[in-house]
């Protein structure tokens, strides 16, 4: 599938682009804030994704969305994909359980925005490609178009077949595509796409990767004129498109591209994928983040994305697809338009809810430490935050599932990225808690130097000191960046941030 | 002449509506073809289109029993590498 990782972005924009003219003056990678997301974006396009859950790391707080696998067809391999996709225990794209035809999709639709009604965006991404299914991807379009016109569609394309379908694709309630693109280069492409299914011929290797960029890019040029909001996905794969991304993020933003979704490869033996069996490894969170900073120069980045399966449903970074199984969703009676209009009464209120909280926010964004500037230089340090939303800390150690992680710098504190504990497939062992849960959420924090909570227990506590974490429960309740900001500074001043500068300078 | 699918297609549909003959069609467990219908794309395309585009190396055979995507043709995974991770792969 055209690794979905979800459909499209991001409201805490709508308070930092208020500030948005002042960072054109600014370092990349010391304002990432500012222009992680959506920042630089004119405020019509940030109108356009405020509810959008996947483009907001707030909004997908308040917002929902959910995918419909309608798709199963794929017309292209992917070294990271395989197609024997089936695995309810698993949360990457490409992967779902349940198949469903156009009717049941609707139907699974209509009935989870009656059940969630902050429900705001429906995608179509996988588990094959939504374009290599034209008749079932515009078919389930067309009827939500007619019968939920609220819902916003959106569809994760490899883009090989995009250009035939753009005018379609216009047709309908759809102003966001995702086009999955790795590579701008046909030798870096033949080592990530075996094969691609091309005029009625299998075709492989260079020639193969050289039609599949050229239909992407001829897709998301068409795209950007008619004004749909292009989101770019890039599957970062240390050795083989790692450095060549950047690249990748300069063209992409020059065609017009709203968004840079950089994500890590996943691999492991037991996916069965040609990367997992041959041992390519996944970036690690510093390389990760080393990319997107470098990437953000050039283009808006995305940080928050959960890398969701082909058939999620709920708020992003939860599943609630279970209470919505086709047997379930048989039995329920429904009154569509009572539903939309909750919907539409409970949205306004988010959204009224969402500007009000933000407005204060707009000083305190990319804060400049300015009592560390007369300092000596302190090297940036990683802080991993457990916040339930309202971008306060607000939540127990031992209940997170992810965290949030912040960069604090004497630039300032932005945050740069996302730590899931629970995300991926390792296979029979941690599918039977062969780890302990600690174990992988301290794995899973590598690299930060202090976690903030609203509470953590003893066990973790002396656990996180063993590894190097220090656990910080002063700022329970308090906005993330100020707290932030505040452990940082106390950490200058008992020397802590200076005292390892060597080690990076 | 004709083409057989078996138990390790995965039911992607990618085939199916590619077939010039009308020869595939949806089953459970899996896809079969129509023996009777497939032409094996004879006259329509230089490639027969089911196995041109299936991504299961191994799910489409030829009259002869063998293997239109033959292990590794189309993952480049040797087979050899491809058994020892079926073997140890958890089954759900």
């Amino acid at each position: 599938m055209p690794v979905a990782e979800e459909v499209p972005v991001e409201l805490k924009v709508v308070s930092e682009a208020v500030s948005g003219d002042g960072a054109s003056g600014c370092q990349a990678a010391s304002c990432g804030s500012s222009g992680e997301q959506l920042g630089h974006l004119p405020a019509h396009i940030r109108e356009r994704v405020f509810n959008h859950p996947c483009y907001s790391e707030q909004a997908h707080h308040h917002f929902a969305r959910m995918h419909v696998a309608v798709a199963p067809a794929c017309n292209i391999q992917c070294n990271y994909c395989n197609r024997k996709y089936d695995c309810a225990n698993e949360s990457r794209p490409g992967v779902v359980s349940e198949l469903l035809t156009v009717d049941q999709a609707v139907k699974k639709t209509l009935a989870v925005a009656a059940a969630i009604p902050q429900m705001s965006v429906l995608g179509i991404a996988g588990p094959g490609d939504p374009l290599a299914n034209p008749e079932r991807t515009f078919a389930t379009f067309r009827e939500l178009t007619e019968k939920a016109p609220d819902i916003k569609l959106c569809v994760s394309t490899n883009g090989l077949s995009l250009p035939q379908h753009v005018e379609e694709l216009c047709a309908h309630n759809l102003d966001h595509v995702t086009i999955t693109i790795n590579c701008v280069d046909p030798a870096i492409g033949a080592r990530i796409y075996p094969w691609i299914f091309w005029n009625n011929r299998r075709i492989r290797g260079r020639k193969a990767a050289a039609i599949l960029i050229e239909q992407q890019q001829k897709g998301l040029e068409m795209l950007v004129e008619r004004g749909v909001l292009v989101k770019v996905n890039s599957v970062m794969i240390p050795g083989v498109n790692d450095e060549h991304l950047k690249e990748v993020s300069r063209v992409v933003k020059a065609k017009g591209a709203f968004l840079h979704n950089v994500m890590p490869l996943i691999a492991e033996a037991e996916h069965g994928t040609y990367y997992g069996i041959m041992g390519q490894r996944g970036p690690t969170a510093e390389e990760l983040q080393g990319l997107q900073d470098a990437c953000a120069g050039d283009m808006n980045m995305m940080r928050h994305c959960r890398q969701c399966r082909a058939d999620a449903v709920g708020m992003l970074g939860e599943d609630r697809g279970a209470e919505f199984s086709l047997e379930k969703i048989e039995t329920l009676e429904i009154d569509y338009e009572a539903a939309r209009e909750r919907r539409a009464a409970v949205q306004a209120a988010i959204r009224e809810e969402m500007e009000a909280a933000h407005k204060p926010q707009v000083q305190t964004v990319a804060v400049p430490l300015s009592t560390l500037r007369r300092r000596v230089a302190t090297r940036p340090v990683l802080m991993a935050v457990a916040t339930q939303g309202g971008n306060v800390i607000n939540q127990h150690f031992g209940h997170a599932n992810e965290f949030l992680v912040y960069e604090a710098s004497p630039a300032g504190v932005r945050f740069v990225g996302i730590r899931r504990t629970d995300q991926y497939c390792t296979g029979q062992e941690s599918c039977d808690e062969g780890e302990g849960k600690l174990e992988r959420v301290i794995r899973a924090l590598e690299g930060c130097e202090a976690v903030l909570c609203a509470r953590v227990g003893m066990t973790p506590w002396e656990a996180l000191e063993e590894a190097g974490i220090t656990p910080v429960v002063d700022h329970a309740l308090a906005p993330i960046e100020e707290a932030v900001e505040a452990v940082y500074a106390e950490m200058a001043a008992n020397g802590l941030a200076a005292s390892s500068a060597q080690a990076t300078a | 002449m004709a083409f057989q699918i078996i138990e390790s297609c995965v039911n992607c549909w990618a085939c199916q509506p590619l077939c010039p003959s009308e020869a595939i069609r949806e089953a459970k467990p899996h896809f079969l073809i129509d023996a009777r219908k497939c032409t094996e794309c004879d006259g329509d395309y230089a490639d027969p289109q089911c196995a041109s585009i299936c991504p299961i190396e191994g799910a489409i055979m030829d009259g002869s029993g063998a293997a239109l995507n033959p292990p590794g043709s189309l993952t480049g995974i040797p087979p050899d590498l491809r058994a020892a991770d079926t073997a140890a792969a958890p089954s759900g």
